[in-house]
């Protein structure tokens, strides 16, 4: 509306063609409404990795309270209750605020450039799926700051635990509606990812000649889509119970709590490869760039993936193996779970064969990548010993269960993500990490990773179970709690040690040129940092690694490259799309509409417009009027110009479109 | 009007790697989705029949089969008349497209209207409530989920049928905004203000009032709906050109796809829900 006055100030005649527009048109390159209006996936993407590593942070510090109250017998760190809410934050943060949006930076960032493409299908879209984001995760956490406390129903919130007997207070009504605004974000970016990679390639960028990094985002765009609405659907009835009092869960009318884990778990087992398919994209680059050669079985690689992504959804009830489904239901999600095994073995196998023969460079991204294959093999093992039922429930919420998915999350997801940071940094900011620092973190990293979880394999077996805040010292627990609590010490200078080399990087690393690893896709024929409108010419695919090819035919792809470019400037130049606020209002409407649903008091005496209703309906407006202007403003945009050295002359009012 | 009717090819877009338009790739896409959300509620529906506990009511005794399957097949010849609107617009004639929008807009209220009405009669009548039983629970939970759809379905077709009167260089002409503002709430005046005197009316006769005393009691709601609709007739008379004709045809055809899919998630839940009890 601020809008709408403005312009009526500067413009007095209503008929003059020159009057500017009702809507808003930020233009700031720089400073706050910059990162509020953006939408360059490039910006979009920078921002995710920021918060995601924020959020990695508090998570970090969550583990190491946990870590610290189990390293001695009776530990007194932390009360029960906090203890609870430690680990349930610990999870909800780790996988939801950091290595999910994590991921998603690299598929903002990287992905479009992957595909030579100018932008994602729909940035608006892109800009309100991270603000949505970001207010979830501070609902999420603003427990903290309240008397009520942040949540403490276990990261898989099992009913009753979440019921309104149990936890009274808000701190469940947070986690539901975070978690809420988190599924919208993440459905909303993939939609954006899906129509993106199938609508915006490139000419000749076949889909049998997409990097592997971008058929992960495309399948994992799709687990996201097809699986977040069962965990949407379990909070909606779980928030329906908590606000109406409906019966869902409520085993005194009828409920059954089983169903709360069968819905979390549809959507929960997908997750898990939500988490690990992008990591392995991110593998599935740098190992062929520091071998220095085309990825080995780049179908089969393809197709193991996306049937990891199929099965995914048929093995759910693996988490549950110790509810009593009968042995029917118990068999067939054992042999599921076996049989997912053998798509994820094929991807090892075809890296190694990548690695086979090469000529291999030890830098400190292949480090970290070298140390996914080999952690995450070692989580995989564990993961098949699970898929025997009866073993299963030998090891069924006990430390062998967090051995396990610690070396699938940190040992598979984690290092291949810090690979990612480091192998793309150059792109990204035009700095290199020292190899010297680099590896270091790596190395220290890698001995605090271990020493922390693989003793947790023995207290497993030994019978210590989960979510226990304490245990007596007569159990034979104590010198493995002691060497994992010291192992969790190291990582946690390990990774103060990689984000200190990081900071010290971005400000004031060595800088490099194009293309610094001799790589093989798109994105490396980029300067450094990538221009706003990233390719000047949309370019020409002509083989799987595209960039390779371009590299070994220089002239055939300049003199194409020349002719492209003149067809472009006929057309009219790049076009750009404007900045808008208008995500960002939409996304701030849900937040105070989450707001007035999960913080604030019911207030029964003023009947239907009390305080929660009232601010409910404010954010519901906010969101609506958001969504409104950003439809009315339309998806208008702006032409670049550049002359022949790739510089752009300022006429951003040139030629609406 | 648009002045080149036919010259778009609306099944091609040739600046997409596919040829499918983005705008409708994202509704497909999403659809899929909203696929998953459906799925899950009709599940948790289905599982908790098979579970009833001892004193459930008898769904047999609660439903009105009369009245569902009647609008039910409202909300089937809404899907028609939205079929008849995208064929419109791609023909370039935007009359009948807006005519086409109306109808479909107006069965859309009809379900709705018929909804109310069956939720009003469940809770006061047939004492079932959302809390009180568990097929309360998952019925208002399932059925109020996809009324929220087809309520959000004819929110969006109310915005693109005002949209269609949007002026070139709309974004400049500060009267248009305001005008286009009111035609929006006229056309939500009008369809409460419809649904709630229809409800008024049936209870009327149903406690066997006459209908002077209706008239007599229902006076403003009445003249306040008479005062909508003319307003919405005002505001829809030609009023120079417009900036809407072929090319926003995938906007309605998303939005089509949208209506389409509600309509068959409807279907599955007038199986799942409702047939099903009378097997």
């Amino acid at each position: 509306m601020e809008a709408i006055l403005k312009t009526d100030l500067h413009a007095k005649d209503a008929h003059a063609p020159a009057k500017s527009s009702l809507f808003w048109r930020p233009t700031a390159q720089s400073g706050l409404i910059s990162w509020l209006t953006t939408v360059d996936h490039k910006k979009i993407g920078f921002l995710y990795g920021v918060f995601a590593l924020f959020f990695f942070l508090v998570g970090g510090v969550e583990a190491l309270l946990i870590r610290l109250q189990l390293m001695y017998p009776n530990g007194t760190v932390l009360t029960a209750q906090q203890y609870n809410t430690m680990f349930t934050m610990h999870g909800t943060t780790m996988i939801f605020l950091a290595i999910m949006p994590l991921s998603a930076a690299f598929f903002n960032f990287i992905m479009p450039l992957q595909i030579g493409a100018r932008d994602v299908a729909f940035p608006r879209l892109n800009a309100f799926s991270l603000w949505t984001f970001v207010a979830g995760a501070i609902i999420i956490n603003l427990g903290w700051f309240m008397k009520d406390g942040a949540p403490d129903g276990g990261w898989v919130g099992y009913s009753p635990l979440t019921s309104k007997t149990y936890a009274p207070d808000h701190s469940i009504d947070m986690w539901v509606m975070g978690l809420q605004l988190l599924g919208v974000a993440s459905i909303a970016a993939s939609l954006n990812f899906i129509v993106t990679i199938i609508n915006l390639r490139a000419p000749g960028m076949t889909m049998m000649r997409l990097p592997v990094f971008t058929w992960m985002t495309l399948i994992t765009a799709f687990l996201i889509v097809l699986s977040f609405p069962f965990i949407t659907i379990a909070l909606v009835e779980l928030m329906m119970d908590r606000l109406f009092g409906t019966n869902f869960f409520e085993v005194s009318n009828g409920g059954m709590p089983i169903l709360w884990q069968h819905l979390f778990w549809v959507f929960g087992h997908p997750e898990v490869y939500i988490l690990i398919l992008p990591a392995m994209g991110v593998v599935s680059e740098i190992l062929p760039t520091f071998s220095r050669k085309p990825l080995f079985g780049y179908p089969i690689v393809v197709f193991s993936g996306a049937s990891i992504g199929f099965l995914g959804f048929s093995v759910w009830s693996h988490h549950m193996f110790t509810t009593g489904m009968g042995t029917m239901a118990t068999a067939a999600f054992s042999l599921a779970t076996m049989a997912i095994a053998v798509p994820t073995g094929v991807k090892i196998f075809n890296w190694i064969g990548t690695l086979w023969g090469g000529h291999i460079s030890m830098r400190t991204p292949m480090m970290f990548a070298l140390g996914f294959v080999w952690m995450f093999m070692i989580g995989g093992f564990s993961g098949v010993m699970h898929s025997a039922a009866p073993a299963d429930a030998q090891q069924q919420d006990s430390y062998f269960v967090i051995a396990h998915f610690h070396y699938v999350l940190i040992g598979g997801s984690l290092f291949a993500l810090l690979a990612g940071i480091h192998y793309w940094f150059p792109l990204m900011f035009g700095r290199k990490v020292s190899e010297f620092w680099g590896k270091l973190s790596f190395w220290v990293i890698f001995a605090g990773f271990n020493i922390t979880f693989f003793p947790m394999h023995f207290l497993g077996l030994n019978g210590m179970p989960r979510r226990n805040f304490t245990y007596e010292s007569n159990l034979g627990w104590n010198s493995a709690n002691f060497i994992a609590t010291i192992g969790a010490l190291i990582l946690g200078v390990g990774i103060f040690i990689y984000f200190a080399v990081m900071v010290y990087t971005f400000l004031k690393g060595e800088k490099v040129g194009k293309d610094v690893w001799d790589a093989r896709t798109l994105e490396w024929s980029l300067p450094n940092p990538p221009p706003e409108y990233n390719y000047r010419v949309i370019p020409t695919v002509h083989a799987r690694d595209a960039y390779w090819y371009n590299k070994q035919h220089k002239a055939e792809i300049a003199q194409e490259e020349a002719e492209h470019a003149k067809a472009e400037a006929a057309h009219g130049g790049i076009h750009m799309p404007h900045q808008s606020i208008y995500p960002f209002v939409a996304s701030l409407g849900l937040f105070i509409a989450g707001l007035g649903i999960a913080v604030v008091d019911h207030d029964p005496s003023p009947g239907f417009w009390g305080k929660k209703i009232g601010l409910s309906m404010i954010g519901g407006v906010v969101m609506l009027a958001g969504i409104y202007f950003w439809a009315l403003e339309g998806n208008e945009g702006y032409h670049i110009h550049l002359d022949d050295e790739g510089h752009a002359p300022a006429d951003k009012n040139a030629a609406k479109h | 009007m648009s002045s080149h009717a036919g010259t778009i090819d609306h099944h091609h877009d040739p600046s997409t790697s596919t040829g499918i338009p983005n705008k409708k790739l994202l509704m497909w896409t999403f659809l899929a989705s909203d696929c998953m959300f459906f799925g899950a509620l009709i599940s948790t529906h289905l599982i908790y029949r098979l579970h009833p506990m001892p004193d459930a009511p008898s769904p047999k005794n609660i439903f009105s089969i009369e009245l569902t399957s009647f609008s039910t097949f409202i909300l089937l010849m809404s899907s028609l008349m939205m079929a008849l609107a995208v064929t419109a617009i791609q023909k370039g004639n935007l009359k009948s497209m807006r005519w086409s929008i109306l109808t479909t807009i107006f069965f859309g209220s009809i379900f709705l209207g018929c909804q109310v009405y069956e939720f009003q009669e469940f809770i006061e009548v047939k004492k079932m409530t959302i809390t009180n039983s568990m097929l309360g629970t998952t019925f208002f939970t399932l059925t109020g989920t996809h009324g929220t759809h087809v309520a959000i379905g004819v929110l969006w077709l109310i915005l693109m049928y005002v949209r269609s009167f949007q002026p070139p260089e709309a974004g400049r002409n500060t009267a248009w905004f305001i005008r286009h503002g009111v035609h929006i709430a006229v056309i939500i005046g009008a369809i409460l203000l419809a649904i709630f005197s229809t409800l008024a009316l049936v209870h009327t006769l149903h406690t066997g009032e006459n209908l002077g005393a209706f008239f007599g009691g229902h006076f403003a709601m009445l003249a306040g709906l008479l005062a909508c609709i003319a307003a919405g007739i005002f505001l829809a008379r030609p009023n120079g050109p417009v900036n809407f004709g072929e090319a926003n045809a995938i906007d309605v055809e998303s939005m089509g796809l949208y209506w389409h899919f509600v309509d068959i998630v409807w279907i599955v839940i007038f199986t799942a829900v409702y047939l099903l009890e009378y097997l």
